[in-house]
């Protein structure tokens, strides 16, 4: 009964999306007001059924339905209930209709907060995301229904991918989801200004907050990704490079050029026609995404499934969405004026560069991405692309890139100059040098580009406090957007400095060990004590025991698992972690050998944890900036 | 569907779980390092995106035991690489090597700079020509 | 009027690649050996550990290696089709290559699911393996009679398999 009514709100949804998309171009286009009125209540028909779709299938897995196809695949009687409720997204068809949810809620978010905006402005807007959710819809209805039936049910279900078994998993997608789908509003608004004619720096005050807060979630998303991928996979990796890594990369490194090149069209008036090729872009990203994970095209250890069929249909949808609206920019981008002047050494041509940066940034992951699907499609064999490629360039763009951050904010807008800049810079270069002196005499001699890092690191940190000291006579003016800049450039410097002492001093021994065993270790001594069976609510494991202490004084005991998974039988390693803000202490258990010893890997890694707090302090930055004051007043006052 | 990528990999670790090879890990730390740093060269044709230091594929296990046992006879890293690539193609190499079909590939990043840093100059330099009613009058002061 | 229209192009291009992407299989790893000779091997049989098979014994004839172990689910699925193609063709030798295996094993799976196979090869260190490119089992080599590999395929043999791409290469070297 319920899968029933949920697969019935899905068509009704589709119905409803089909039709506010329809009435709200033509409304807009005929400035029809009556017409427009529709497009709230449509909006809020939308969400409703969704949700209540979303709710039939989460349902369907907390009460064990295993007629439903989906989570006989998907969910297991021992499952608990945590992870019942975020197997609905541990699928390709359940993760779909999280996409759809994050978007009618991004849209009822759009039209409650749309006060201030033009009624012909957010027709428009909430028509274009009417139609994209429509696509969506279509796209599960025909080939990727969650609510299939599987008659006659199974007795018991496949269980969940034992990897998806972790809290992080329970909120990486939808935080991932929650910022792909939020640069699908920047994208409607985006639509919604070349179809109106007009663009102007209110466009740009309106799209800012959505973007902002659409790249928070992101970060967060992405920084999730990482951190379980770290405690999970068991060989302290964090960033792989991986083609679903990089899919979700491409889109935030799109919508960090975005919001930097919105700042500029707010307070300037300039870059219109780039923030709007920008606005377009990302979101467009975050489809391309979706359609390389899904269709088999790029090979990965994260990818659903490979069905060509699926791969088809996203396709064609993607060649409409993407090459419909670039088709409009093409046509309509031409008369949306040039802004105000700037000097060639001012904040505006800072961010253009941080721009261009950016999104050669985002272009070079797109090639390695892509290359071997080129290459193979043009008959040319294939080769693989991987980390060794992606870390060397990325280097290489990003340097400049951090140079620029500890600068930019420094510069005045319209017009300065090169000697007055160099004066503010005394602070970046001092902490600069500091930070690679410190790291000289606490780690050692370490490579060129490690010191790189740490100056960089040390560099933008001394630009934002330059830019805070500016302000001390003022500090009652300053904004929240002004001190989440701050924030979140602070935790750019933070993830630079984790990611430059992981790599420049972590260690790590791979080994075997017998009970009582101990090795040594970055100062510290791992004794094996010894590995016992447990049992966990639908699993059987080893478990080891190691003590670890530090020149004779205990510091902590690690359980490192292996577990096997009772209905699909894989075995997981459980890496155990002693996590402070100085360093991870990481243990992982390998094979059983014959002899009764483990393989071990043990591994030092200092200042890892400042990878995701960076992340996390720049996602807060975020959101303090998106929730400054100004955007608020704006909305009551219309 | 399930992750089926993923699956295949850690069952087929799961299955060599049962099987022979068990490699002994030396405790020759440096013999260890030479290795971890040919196998990061290397990719994991089984979970390929993973290097065969870091897979845990019983392949990747092998061919970490065949490095060690070509560098203990005095191989070199440029005869071990060929090794591989003589079984499984350019495919092996992690790390694209530089021929002409992957030209475009490293040089792509640099000739999008360039290429958006003529642009950017085009840009501002015809902006630079233009008078000042092209562009819109200052609203307020900086903010 | 036209740098606008970059971005539309720039997609036009992309969108021609992912079309032709969908019909290709990024996991697939093509393999250096086909057109040169299959790799040397002097190796014990599994059923006798005191008869060593070598590859120049099997000169002049056009042979399969197929690549299996007890412990591999998906061989177990494809092996009707070796079944068959003993009895289909009876000019090809089979010779199977028994792949990290342990001897009891795999002689009670060949008693239990029968054996097709004129001999098969015990690499229970996958050494030979390595040597083939050897990365998931099951899988098929075809090699002519002069000793050189023309064709391989990895996975699990199915009908169409058989028929569409392993019967045709047979035929081809005269089988």
């Amino acid at each position: 009964m319920i899968p029933t009514l949920g697969h019935g709100a899905l068509v009704l949804a589709l119905v409803v999306a089909l039709a506010q998309g329809a009435l709200g171009l033509a409304s807009a286009a005929r400035a029809n007001e009556r017409w427009m009125a529709w497009m709230k209540p449509l909006t809020a028909a939308q969400a409703l059924l969704v949700t209540a779709a979303f709710a039939a299938l989460s349902i369907s897995f907390v009460q064990h339905d295993f007629s439903v196809y989906y989570v006989a695949a998907h969910s297991n009687s021992q499952l608990p209930l945590a992870y019942r409720f975020a197997a609905v997204w541990g699928g390709h068809e359940g993760s779909l209709l999280l996409w759809v949810l994050m978007l009618v809620g991004w849209m009822q978010s759009v039209a409650w907060r749309s006060r201030g905006l033009p009624l012909v402005f957010v027709a428009r807007v909430l028509a274009v995301m009417s139609l994209l959710s429509a696509g969506f819809l279509l796209f599960m209805l025909a080939t990727s229904n969650p609510f299939e039936r599987l008659l006659p049910p199974v007795r018991e279900g496949s269980d969940l991918n034992p990897l998806l078994q972790d809290p992080g998993m329970v909120l990486h997608p939808p935080m991932l989801y929650m910022g792909y789908v939020g640069f699908s509003v920047a994208f409607a608004f985006a639509l919604a200004a070349l179809m109106g004619g007009k663009l102007d720096a209110a466009w740009a005050r309106w799209t800012r907050p959505w973007t902002v807060a659409a790249w928070v979630f992101l970060t967060l998303g992405i920084a999730l990704g990482s951190a379980w991928a770290y405690n999970e996979l068991g060989w302290g990796g964090w960033w792989f490079w991986d083609p679903v890594e990089n899919a979700s990369f491409m889109p935030w490194l799109a919508g960090t050029a975005l919001v930097h090149s919105l700042a500029v069209s707010e307070k300037r008036g300039a870059f219109k026609a780039w923030t709007l090729l920008l606005a377009l872009l990302a979101f467009s990203l975050s489809l391309l995404g979706t359609f390389l994970v899904r269709s088999g095209v790029l090979s990965s250890v994260h990818a659903f499934a490979n069905d060509p069929k699926r791969g088809l249909f996203i396709l064609v949808f993607l060649a409409l969405v993407i090459g419909g609206s670039l088709a409009l920019y093409a046509a309509r981008a031409g008369a949306v004026g040039l802004g105000q002047r700037f000097g060639n050494v001012s904040r505006e041509s800072a961010l253009l560069l941080n721009n261009l940066l950016l999104v050669v940034a985002t272009g070079s992951v797109l090639l390695g991405t892509l290359y071997p699907l080129f290459l193979d499609a043009l008959g040319l064999g294939k080769v693989s692309v991987g980390p060794p490629y992606f870390d060397s360039v990325f280097r290489w763009l990003m340097a400049p890139l951090l140079l620029l951050l500890g600068a930019g904010p420094l510069l005045r807008w319209k017009d300065d100059g090169l000697g007055t800049l160099v004066r503010r810079l005394r602070w970046s270069v001092a902490s600069a040098l500091l930070v690679s002196l410190l790291a000289w005499a606490l780690g050692g001699a370490a490579s060129a580009w490690s010191y790189v890092g740490y100056a960089l690191a040390g560099w933008v940190l001394g630009g934002v406090v330059e830019d805070l000291t500016g302000w001390r006579a003022n500090w009652r003016q300053l904004t929240r957007a002004q001190w989440g800049m701050w924030l979140a450039h602070a935790g750019v410097a933070a993830f630079v400095l984790g990611v430059t002492t992981v790599q420049t001093h972590e260690s790590s021994r791979d080994l075997r060990m017998q009970a009582g065993d101990t090795v040594a270790l970055a100062g510290y001594d791992f004794r094996f004590v010894d590995a016992a069976a447990v049992a966990g609510p639908n699993y059987a494991a080893a478990r080891g025991r190691v003590e670890v202490s530090r020149a004779g004084q205990p510091v902590t005991t690690l359980w490192p698992e292996k577990r096997v998974y009772r209905v699909q039988r894989n075995p997981m390693t459980e890496a155990a972690i002693d996590s402070n803000p100085a360093r991870d202490l990481y243990v992982s258990l390998g094979e059983l050998l014959p002899d009764g010893s483990w393989t071990v890997r043990v591994q030092h890694k200092p200042l890892v944890i400042w990878i995701w707090l960076g992340c996390l302090i720049m996602a807060l930055g975020g959101a303090l900036a998106a929730s400054d004051r100004r955007y608020q007043r704006r909305e009551a006052r219309a | 569907m399930t992750k089926r990528t993923l699956l295949l990999c850690v069952w087929l670790v799961a299955l060599a779980a049962s099987a022979q090879t068990v490699p002994a890990p030396s405790n020759d730390a440096a013999l260890d390092a030479h290795v971890q740093a040919l196998a990061a060269q290397l990719r994991c044709v089984v979970c390929q995106n993973e290097s065969v230091a870091d897979s845990q594929a019983p392949l990747a296990a092998d061919l970490r035991e065949q490095i060690r046992r070509q560098l203990r006879e005095g191989r070199s890293d440029e005869q071990i690489r060929s090794y591989m690539t003589d079984r499984y193609g350019d495919f092996v190499l992690y790390e694209p090597p530089l021929s002409g079909r992957t030209l475009l590939l490293w040089w792509g990043p640099a000739l999008m700079l360039a290429v958006g840093g003529l642009a950017l100059w085009g840009v501002l330099r015809r902006r630079g020509r233009l008078t000042d009613d092209a562009f819109e009058p200052d609203e307020n002061a900086i903010g | 009027m036209t740098r606008w229209l970059i971005p539309l192009l720039l997609f036009g291009a992309l969108l021609f690649f992912l079309v032709r992407g969908l019909n290709l299989n990024p996991r697939e790893v093509p393999s250096p050996l086909i057109d040169r000779p299959a790799p040397a091997f002097a190796m014990p049989t599994l059923a006798d550990p005191g008869h060593v098979l070598r590859r120049e014994e099997l000169l002049g004839r056009v042979w399969l290696l197929n690549v299996w172990a007890s412990w591999c689910g998906p061989c177990r699925v494809e092996h009707p089709q070796w079944l068959k193609l003993a009895q289909r063709q009876p000019g090809v030798t089979l010779i199977g290559l028994n792949y990290k295996d342990e001897r009891a094993a795999a002689n009670a799976w060949l008693q239990d699911v029968g054996n097709p196979y004129t001999d098969s090869l015990f690499d229970p260190q996958g050494q030979l393996g390595l040597d083939y490119g050897v990365y998931g089992v099951p899988e098929t080599f075809v090699i002519d009679r002069d000793g050189v590999v023309r064709f391989k395929h990895v996975g699990p043999l199915t009908s169409a398999v058989v028929r569409e791409q392993i019967e045709p290469v047979l035929k081809r070297l005269g089988a």
